[in-house]
């Protein structure tokens, strides 16, 4: 068939959106990879948040991530791109329950970018590195010719270390397990695409982009006891995508309650309005957990105790039947799936 | 921020209550009933709130023709690409249209190719294009019901420069419902009406289903209570045996409609017998342009004939999908080769389509 074609042929945008195209994607450029771990630690097969490498005659490990950063705005109601870059990095060793050390950073820029713009998101990502109690250890710089790229892109890797016997994994979730959300969903994508659309209808939503930091310091214990089987940051793709990505490497299935979902007024509206699904849409400082049921209660109670947590909910649990799927049960009681959105969210026109 | 309204449309309460009057109503009259809405946000809010997970089993909510996209011919797509083939045109379109497989390739694939296929939101946006472009031939693919249908007729009567025309695909409503009732298997004892097309049309064009053939008639909004409400609307009507068409949609519907909308309508348009895909020729079931906007009508500015179109592919049951006969679960190619980032049928392409829906949310089985 036609699309079929016009698929395999172009990189379209929707493939860099988190769903089914991004899959094929990653596994169009890593197939071939010829050693994909080292020590037998997670290696890009896994697709998981970062890697590992388990360190010889040492109870530790090094965990290494790697994130590619670029938004537009630049500057968005609740941060810019030096925020997202430093947050998303330290994020994702977080959610390896790693505890960041440092990262690195590449900064390329287009010909013609003003330095006092530079100056703001440099400004940015230093104050988050130091919110984060990390160095910045590296870094390069390249300047393209005008055109060649949007203003501007930070490439960043974040290290990190962390017990070795300490698993949190996508593919490590338990039946029974219950999954716990830390805040509203939807903030980020939302606010961005309000601004985008020129949908000046709400002056107080703005992204939700924050460290995650406070919240793993407050369950370090619960993640030192592999209490927590599994974390993830809901970016691209929101939330439909990181449960399906559970679902599907654990085996398992999850159901959620659609009316325990944190998501506030505005995002609903936004996204009615444009015909969008909040399940599909980026969060840039929300985690997703699945944890003991039995330590369930006590996890959420502390995370709630966080100011950035205080939204948390026990959302949903694991089950063994219809495995590798997500199952809502809606607002008003009906029950359907949650599919892996199939590329970019965009408006509906009709 | 608060939408007008929504607690109650989306209130679990509401709902228990009105699930609670349908259990009710269903077990006096006591017979399986088939329920038939014909727009695809119906279906989305059916599937997306898990409605028919709810209802009870007695009740059976069929999809019918309600995707402007997967109803519009083949035959028309393949004139748009051939259009699109020359080197001095730009085909405009919606999003959706652009990768609905035709005869033999999509406006997406000829986009790949090079051609100058660009998507808008509206006319407005493509007669801009054509103002833009005055060296190129600017065509507007024009598809959507009565709801969209005023949107090019303004743009004609608002005097568009003389390189824009359109390939009018309109359809209407009605018509495609009165075809449907009279194939008698189907035997559908009420329709769920569709609330955008109703604030243009009004009330008025659905009397002839409560009087003249005797089936109950509401006219819904898209909250999952607003569709429970007019299921129970309908229900009432079949137990007590008393037809009629009812407004559920009353916060946005007028009982006779958007008459400025209707005057752009009859100006610039006539009803004419046109094809549906997957349906076949429906009496007074599309629009055509009028002689006095001859200029633009594509068709017309331009010698295209297409000999031989394919509207279903072999294997392909979107015509079935369409009129409610078949579930897309029951498609041997559906989640198979059919899905949505390789659509065969055109049910599988659009947001609104049957097949995009259940894809998205429904398990293998209704259950």
């Amino acid at each position: 068939m036609s699309n079929k074609k016009e698929s395999s042929e172009i990189i379209r945008l929707a493939h860099g959106a988190g769903g089914v195209l991004q899959e094929n994607l990653i596994d169009f450029i890593t197939k071939n990879i010829a050693f994909k771990n080292v020590n037998d630690g997670i290696g890009i097969d896994e697709l998981d948040d970062g890697a590992t490498i388990p360190l010889e005659n040492y109870d530790k490990e090094i965990v290494v991530t790697a994130d590619g950063h670029t938004i537009f705005p630049l500057f968005f109601p609740g941060g810019d791109l030096g925020t997202l870059s430093v947050c998303g990095t330290v994020n994702d060793l977080l959610m390896m329950g790693a505890e960041p050390i440092a990262l690195t950073s590449m900064i390329i820029i287009e010909e013609g970018f003003e330095f006092e713009k530079l100056g703001k998101i440099v400004d940015s990502m230093n104050r988050k590195a130091k919110e984060a109690n990390i160095a910045i250890i590296a870094g390069d710089t390249k300047v393209m010719p005008r055109g060649t790229l949007n203003e501007l892109i930070i490439a960043t890797t974040g290290i990190g270390l962390k017990d070795k016997k300490i698993k949190i994994l996508d593919n490590n979730i338990q039946v029974g397990d219950k999954i716990i959300l830390t805040g509203s969903i939807g903030d980020h994508g939302t606010a961005l695409m309000a601004s985008r659309e020129g949908l000046n209808i709400s002056t107080e939503l703005k992204s939700d982009i924050s460290l995650l930091l406070e919240i793993y310091n407050a369950i370090k214990l619960e993640i030192d006891n592999n209490l927590i089987h599994a974390m993830k940051d809901p970016t691209r793709g929101g939330i439909a995508t990181a449960l399906n990505d559970w679902a599907h490497k654990s085996d398992i299935s999850i159901w959620i309650d659609e009316k325990q979902v944190p998501i506030k007024k505005e995002v609903t509206a936004i996204c009615d309005m444009l015909g969008l699904d909040p399940y599909n849409i980026a969060s840039e400082g929300r985690a997703l957990l699945a944890v003991d049921p039995e330590h369930s209660e006590d996890i959420l109670k502390k995370i709630k105790a966080t100011k950035i947590g205080k939204d948390a909910e026990i959302i949903g649990e694991v089950k063994i039947e219809k495995p590798k799927r997500v199952l809502l049960k809606t607002i008003v009681g009906g029950t359907r799936f949650v599919d892996m959105p199939l590329g970019e969210p965009i408006p509906r026109i009709c | 921020m608060e939408i007008p309204g929504l607690n109650l449309l989306r209130s679990k309460d509401f709902t228990d209550k009105l699930i609670k009057g349908i259990n009710e109503i269903i077990r006096e009259i006591n017979k399986p009933i088939k329920f038939m809405h014909v727009c695809g946000t119906h279906e989305h809010t059916i599937s997306k709130y898990g409605l028919r997970t709810i209802l009870p089993k007695e009740i059976e909510i069929l999809s019918g023709p309600g995707c402007p996209v997967c109803i519009c011919p083949a035959a028309d797509i393949d004139k748009a690409v051939e259009l699109g083939k020359r080197d001095d045109t730009i085909i405009t379109t919606f999003g959706d249209m652009i990768r609905v497989p035709a005869t033999n390739i999509s406006l997406a694939e000829l986009k790949a190719k090079g051609a100058d296929i660009r998507i808008v939101y509206g006319p407005n946006d493509a007669v801009k294009i054509a103002r833009e472009n005055r060296d190129k031939e600017v065509i507007f693919f024009a598809i959507g019901f009565e709801t969209t249908a005023p949107l090019i007729g303004y743009e004609l009567q608002s005097k568009p420069p003389s390189n824009f025309s359109v390939i009018c695909a309109h359809k209407l409503i009605p018509a495609a419902l009165e075809l449907l009732m009279s194939q008698s298997q189907l035997r559908i004892d009420g329709f769920i009406s569709p609330g955008h097309v109703s604030t243009i049309i009004g009330m008025k064009p659905y009397e002839i289903f409560s009087r003249g053939y005797k089936i109950p008639n509401v006219i819904s909004g898209f909250e999952p209570n607003d569709v429970l409400l007019s299921i129970l609307m309908l229900l009432k009507q079949v137990r007590d045996k008393n037809y009629d068409t009812i407004n559920e949609y009353s916060r946005v519907v007028k009982p006779e409609g958007n008459i400025v909308a209707q005057k752009v309508i009859d100006d610039v348009f006539h009803p004419i017998s046109s094809p549906w895909r997957g349906i076949g020729r429906v009496y007074d079931g599309g629009l055509e342009i009028r002689d006095k906007y001859k200029e633009f009508d594509a068709d017309k500015k331009f010698d295209i004939t297409i000999e031989k179109s394919q509207d279903i592919p072999p294997g392909c049951s979107c015509h079935l999908v369409m009129v409610g006969k078949l579930y897309p679960f029951e498609c041997r190619l559906f989640r198979k080769e059919c899905n949505p980032l390789n659509p065969i049928g055109p049910c599988m392409v659009s947001l609104e389509g049957t097949c995009s829906i259940y894809y998205k949310y429904h398990s293998e089985n209704n259950s």
